[in-house]
């Protein structure tokens, strides 16, 4: 028999041959640009240093070992092994009698599609600040310019009062992505993660140098690495570590089944793994030292300790802290070009990632060509971030939808994955065993333990204490219409559209598959499954 | 910087930028495991995309 007869693919996805990365690089790059975003420049460096400092390194690790690349693992396995993005990989995995798992891949695509739409608005902001850059245009007040003359912010409610500011470099965003998205995986996703990833790594390697010798910088790394070791018996700092990880990786909501399917049959899975895995982390301790180096800075400037300073994360550090810091530097237009150039670039090589999900799922769905779907789905997308993100009441909708998208969306998909795919499906010794067939780096039992028992305990407290609040306290003292319109009807949103997605018809069965290679024990019934 | 705070860095760096170091090395030595089962060979891809590039 021939290696051509024994290939698994048969029917359909033998007929038209499915598109991948041109090599381990390409796929690395790619991977590695999906994970490092903005939470690496804005979420890690104020989440070690309000969890221990230093000493968050320990719970970091741990979280990283136990609970971030395993899933990654879990990932990659079911993307590879069943060859297609979540929607079909789930579908395939859940076999004859379990079709409706194909609901969990919708349940991820949807979670895509709503972060997408809000993530472009952050970037088309950092593209902005970027060109703000050069004539320091927040002055000396860049808290009242960013809620007032740039995002002209109003009451938490629904208006349709866009502001141009924000409109036209999302529509810049927009086209951009749609232009790498068409183009495919190769000549679109993957090109524009070699040109850009490298970029990005120069540039904020020189806003991190230049960081390092400014004045009070030591300060700084000494607020960011001394440690605190009575934070490691606080439970909250292990799980801001497990959250920190787990989202920063860009695991569980289908980038990396969906990136991992392009790869060809023959291919490493976990030795890549761990180079994007480390790459990752090593992209958040830069950025720990360049930011905290750079408040050490700024809190020298204004006399007072680095642990006195406020706005040490997310938008506020961004958007408010480092431009008041850029305008006190010398050579702050620079820094300050660097610094939103670097968050451009993070934020739009994971933006494609987040897209490419939702395109592969209707590709696959639809028997649509990349252009055609991409272009479907960028005219969806940039109408509805532009409707609801680039108006006065964008900032609100955008903080409340992350919120539920985030915390409860892909959350609660890891939790269903671990417990579907490990417990109730029973798959985690074939994963294995397809990990171990491709990969350099054998997996041993237990990472089946570790994705199907710690993940789901620690990802499933997350999620039921992050509910509980999210209910009790509501979120940030915003209306509870309104938590319920953007909040909770985000979370209804993304499950309806899993329903209906899967009671859709697909042009072309996905079902006549068989998982390649087969397991030993099981090649029979798979046989049996497949001809039934 | 104070000793402790070197110290805390330095490790971090070293277990941080170590393990990509070390996963990198690994994966250079070991690109592809030495033999792969039966079948699992890829005919042509749809987007015609450009050299293979494997470590």
């Amino acid at each position: 028999m021939t290696d051509a007869a024994t290939n698994a693919p048969t029917g359909p996805s033998s007929t038209k041959p499915r598109e991948e990365w041109t090599g381990q690089i390409g796929f690395i790059l790619s991977a590695i640009g999906s994970a490092v975003g903005l939470g690496n420049i804005w979420r890690f460096p104020g989440v070690a240093y309000e969890n221990g400092g230093g000493a968050f390194l320990i719970p970091y690790l741990v979280a990283l070992i136990t609970a971030g690349i395993p899933i990654l693992f879990l990932d990659y396995a079911i993307g590879h092994r069943f060859r297609g993005a979540a929607p079909t990989a789930f579908r395939r995995l859940g076999g004859p009698r379990g079709r409706w798992l194909e609901t969990l891949g919708w349940f991820q695509v949807a979670i895509a599609f709503v972060i997408s739409i809000y993530y472009a608005v952050v970037i088309a902001w950092a593209l902005s600040f970027f060109v703000f850059s050069f004539d320091l245009r927040w002055g000396d007040d860049p808290a009242g310019f960013l809620l007032g003359d740039y995002l002209r912010v109003g009451d938490p409610g629904v208006s349709f009062e866009f502001v141009p500011g924000v409109l036209i470099p999302l529509l810049i965003v927009w086209v951009a992505t749609i232009i790498v998205l068409a183009a495919g995986v190769a000549k679109g996703l993957q090109r524009a993660n070699v040109i850009a990833l490298p970029v990005l790594l120069i540039a904020f390697l020189v806003l991190v140098v230049r960081s390092l010798f400014l004045e009070g910088a030591a300060e700084g790394l000494n607020a960011f690495f001394t440690p605190n070791w009575a934070a490691l018996g606080d439970p909250n700092v292990w799980i801001a570590a497990y959250s920190q990880i787990f989202f920063s990786l860009s695991i569980a909501f289908g980038i990396m089944i969906t990136y991992a399917s392009y790869r060809r049959r023959r291919a490493n899975l976990t030795s890549p793994g761990l180079v994007v895995a480390f790459a990752n982390s090593s992209f958040e301790l830069l950025a720990g030292i360049g930011v905290f180096a750079t408040l050490g800075f700024f809190a020298f400037q204004q006399g007072i300790l680095v642990g006195e300073l406020e706005g040490l994360t997310g938008v506020g550090l961004s958007f408010i802290t480092f431009p008041a810091i850029v305008a006190q530097m010398p050579g702050g237009p620079i820094f300050g070009a660097l610094f939103f150039g670097s968050l451009t670039l993070a934020g739009f090589t994971s933006l494609i990632s987040v897209l490419q999900v939702v395109s592969a799922g209707i590709q696959e769905k639809f028997r649509l060509t990349p252009r055609v779907a991409a272009i479907i789905l960028g005219v969806v997308c940039t109408l509805l971030s532009v409707l609801l993100f680039s108006t006065t009441t964008g900032l609100i909708a955008l903080d409340v939808t992350d919120q539920w998208a985030n915390n409860i969306g892909i959350v609660a998909s890891a939790v269903l994955m671990s417990i579907f795919v490990i417990w109730v499906f029973r798959r985690g010794p074939e994963l294995r065993h397809h990990l171990n067939s491709v990969s350099t780096f054998k997996v041993g039992r237990i990472w089946v333990l570790l994705v199907g028992l710690v993940a789901p305990v620690v990802l499933g407290y997350m999620l039921i204490s992050r509910i509980i609040t999210l209910l009790v306290d509501g979120y940030e003292g915003y209306p509870a219409w309104y938590l319920g319109l953007f909040g909770w009807g985000t979370v209804a949103l993304i499950v309806i559209i899993a329903i209906v997605a899967w009671l859709i018809p697909w042009r072309e069965s996905p079902d006549d598959f068989a998982p390649w290679p087969p397991l030993p024990e099981a090649s029979a019934e798979t046989r049996t499954e497949v001809t039934r | 910087m104070t000793g402790l705070a070197i110290f805390f860095l330095i490790l971090a760096i070293l277990l941080v930028w170590g393990g990509l170091v070390a996963s990198a090395i690994y994966l250079a030595r070991r690109p592809e495991v030495a033999s792969y089962p039966p079948g699992g060979t890829d005919d042509h891809r749809e987007d015609a995309g450009i050299i293979e590039h494997d470590t």
